[in-house]
């Protein structure tokens, strides 16, 4: 008798094509995405906005509508997409550099607007596709290919904390910082991606999750080191937990 | 419904028309001198049911215009200069993406802060753009109140007819300008936009707007079909005026504001007995090339007048290269002052003399 292990989601391309690196997260991430479309039952109502970074090629796996936005400006686009038609559920997928950095203005600002969408931010603390340069969410002594001794407070600060300070926005439901660095991990991201959801469902505001993700080709390591940066240095500075959930305070 | 004439301001007109055209999103960041628009929107679009968002800055405005065009509604935003200045990425994308919407622009002078008298400085950014790649801005440039409402119209049409951003060039003296016009109804039909807007993919394959494209001839082939488009653009929708051109000797050339200005002191000539006629492009880009040519053909020499340093005067030029062997004056301002129709008409005497009479001795400035 054959029996069903796994089975690709709906809101997953047949004919998706992997655009990541061996062992990115990325890849993770964009399928808890579609499956949380799947369970939902969105699918067939949702716009997806894909953001300038390695998750540009959005639509060669994601089976539903995309637009595409100019590198930083994916909630700006949201924004005119969801009061434009205010019955779909629309969400953004972007970068640490495309919604930290660049778009730090519009993420603000969509969520001080409360727009009733979903962001999620993969923070692999650097511009993946440009080739690992240092970005905001570059950690204190990171070596990237602007930091190549390290990044130094002296020079340019200290990492930005993207969760503590959206959930200070009186517009954000629901803000939460995960890993997908086990099993456990995987499946708590996908619950807090769900909520992030049922926030702009709800119509409670913006959803946001802040994924800590892995680069392992410009961070030059393995998956496992990756991972296990991941757990250690990274999840130091930026704290994973649920920072604010009225989902949860509405059911 | 017949609609009376009114006494509206410019930036009134074209924000009662974007209602009338069933403008359905505006979103805009104030700037002077078209912070009417969005003052009056701010109050009639939710009135109405439909979207008004305070963006937080012009990129943001350029880029909601983008997600809200992408769902097939008609969407605007109005802006000025240094403002517009902030909008050309997000242009150069809805341009590759092919997402109809309009961009009204409310010239006043620069470069950078300028001030807010009015200026056509502004006719390259919309005609040659900065935003990245090859595109075009469709630009409609109204020289009356009444004109301000038509063409917004127009915009409205040939941007959901061609998928298409397009422009709306004014100035701050139209834009504050007070003058009788009649906000009727939207003359044009209804374009469908269903067959490829984004509006959740339910039995039918996703659709993707996005300007990325990995396979050079994929993508070298859009470019070629959008500049078809703008072919068509105009072969279909070109407007111009055309006055006292026939048998004239000298034919001023001039748009928006300052050709009504101009038209008055090419009467002015009329009567003076100097064959003198007018040609006022009212569709900007693409360039109506062929009809200046032609025009070219037929005269002793042309004298281009703009509020700026001399702008449409290099389209006019390259319109006659090899065509006409003629002399093209200029007569510019830049920022600050309109001319007098007797400044003008100074010049128009100035440049005749010189041409048709061959009377050297002085120059245009
Ligand atoms: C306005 C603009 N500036 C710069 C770039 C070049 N660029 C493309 S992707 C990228 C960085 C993306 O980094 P991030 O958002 O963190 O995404 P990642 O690739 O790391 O997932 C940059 C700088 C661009 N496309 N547009
Ligand atoms: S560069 Fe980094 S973030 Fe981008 S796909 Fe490769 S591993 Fe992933
Ligand atoms: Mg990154």
């Amino acid at each position: 008798m054959e029996q069903l292990v796994y089975k690709k989601p709906d809101s997953i391309r047949d004919d998706f094509r992997i655009t990541f690196c061996p062992g990115c997260d990325h890849g993770v991430a964009v399928k808890l995405v579609a499956e949380v479309l799947d369970e939902l039952g969105v699918r067939e109502n949702t716009i997806g906005i894909a953001s300038v970074g390695c998750s540009v090629f959005s639509y060669d796996f994601f089976n539903i509508d995309i637009v595409e936005a100019p590198h930083g400006r994916s909630l700006a686009v949201a924004t005119g997409v969801k009061r434009s038609k205010p019955d779909k559920v629309v969400f953004t997928y972007q970068g640490d550099g495309d919604l930290a950095s660049i778009g730090i203005g519009e993420t603000i600002h969509a969520m001080t607007r409360g727009e009733k969408v979903t962001a999620i931010c993969i923070n692999n603390t650097t511009y993946g596709m440009t080739g690992g340069q240092a970005g905001p969410t570059t950690l204190i002594g990171q070596v990237t290919t602007t930091t190549t001794k390290g990044r130094k407070v002296e020079i340019s600060g200290y990492p930005l904390k993207v969760a503590e300070v959206l959930k200070e926005i009186d517009g954000t439901a629901f803000v939460a910082r995960v890993t997908l660095d086990s099993p456990q991990a995987i499946m708590n991201a996908k619950k807090c991606i769900k909520k992030a959801f049922e926030a702009q469902l709800k119509g409670l505001g913006t959803g946001f999750v802040e994924i800590l993700a892995t680069c392992p080709t410009n961070w030059k390591m393995t998956p496992q080191q990756a991972h296990a940066r991941v757990r250690g240095e990274m999840s130091e500075v930026f704290r994973p937990g649920i920072y604010k959930d009225k989902v949860s305070e509405a059911k | 419904m017949k609609k009376e004439k009114e006494l509206l301001k410019g930036n009134y007109a074209i924000a009662q028309a974007a209602i009338q055209a069933g403008c359905q999103s505006y979103f805009g960041y104030p700037i002077t001198p078209q912070s009417e628009i969005g003052e009056y929107l701010s109050e009639k679009m939710p009135e109405n049911g439909r979207v008004f968002v305070a963006a937080e800055s012009e990129v943001a405005a350029i880029n909601m215009l983008l997600g809200a065009g992408s769902t097939g509604v008609k969407a605007m935003t109005s802006s000025s200069s240094c403002a517009v200045a902030l909008m050309q990425e997000g242009l150069s994308f809805i341009a590759g993406d092919e997402i109809p919407c309009v961009l009204v622009s409310v010239m006043r002078g620069g470069p950078g802060l300028g001030y807010i008298y009015p200026s056509q400085g502004d006719y390259y950014q919309a005609t040659k753009g900065g935003g990245n790649g090859d595109y075009k801005i469709v630009t409609f440039a109204p020289s009356s109140v009444q004109e301000c409402v038509d063409l917004t119209y127009k915009c409205f049409y040939v941007s959901q007819k061609y998928r298409t951003p397009v422009c709306l060039l004014a100035d701050g003296m139209l834009g504050q300008m007070m003058e009788p016009a009649v906000v009727g109804e939207y003359p044009y039909e209804e374009i469908d936009q269903s067959s490829w807007a984004l509006d959740g993919a339910k039995d039918r394959e996703p659709r993707y707007i996005a300007s990325i494209e990995r396979e050079q001839e994929t993508l070298r082939k859009r470019v070629v079909k959008i500049f078809e488009k703008y072919n068509q653009i105009l072969e279909n929708e070109n407007l111009f005026e055309k006055y006292e051109i026939d048998g004239a000797k000298l034919v001023i050339t001039a748009f928006g504001s300052i050709a009504r200005i101009a038209k008055a002191a090419v009467k002015m000539a009329r009567k003076k007995g100097l064959k003198v006629g007018l040609f006022r492009p009212i569709m900007l880009n693409p360039f109506p090339e062929k009809i200046v040519a032609e025009i070219a053909q037929k005269v002793d020499g042309i004298l281009d007048i703009e509020l700026n340093c001399g702008q449409m005067l290099q389209d006019i030029k390259a319109s006659i290269a090899g065509v006409a062997s003629i002399p093209v004056e200029f007569f510019g301002r830049p920022a600050g002052m309109m001319m007098t129709v007797e400044e003008i008409y100074e010049q128009i005497e100035i440049a005749y003399k010189k041409i048709v009479e061959k009377k050297y001795g002085t120059a245009c400035i």
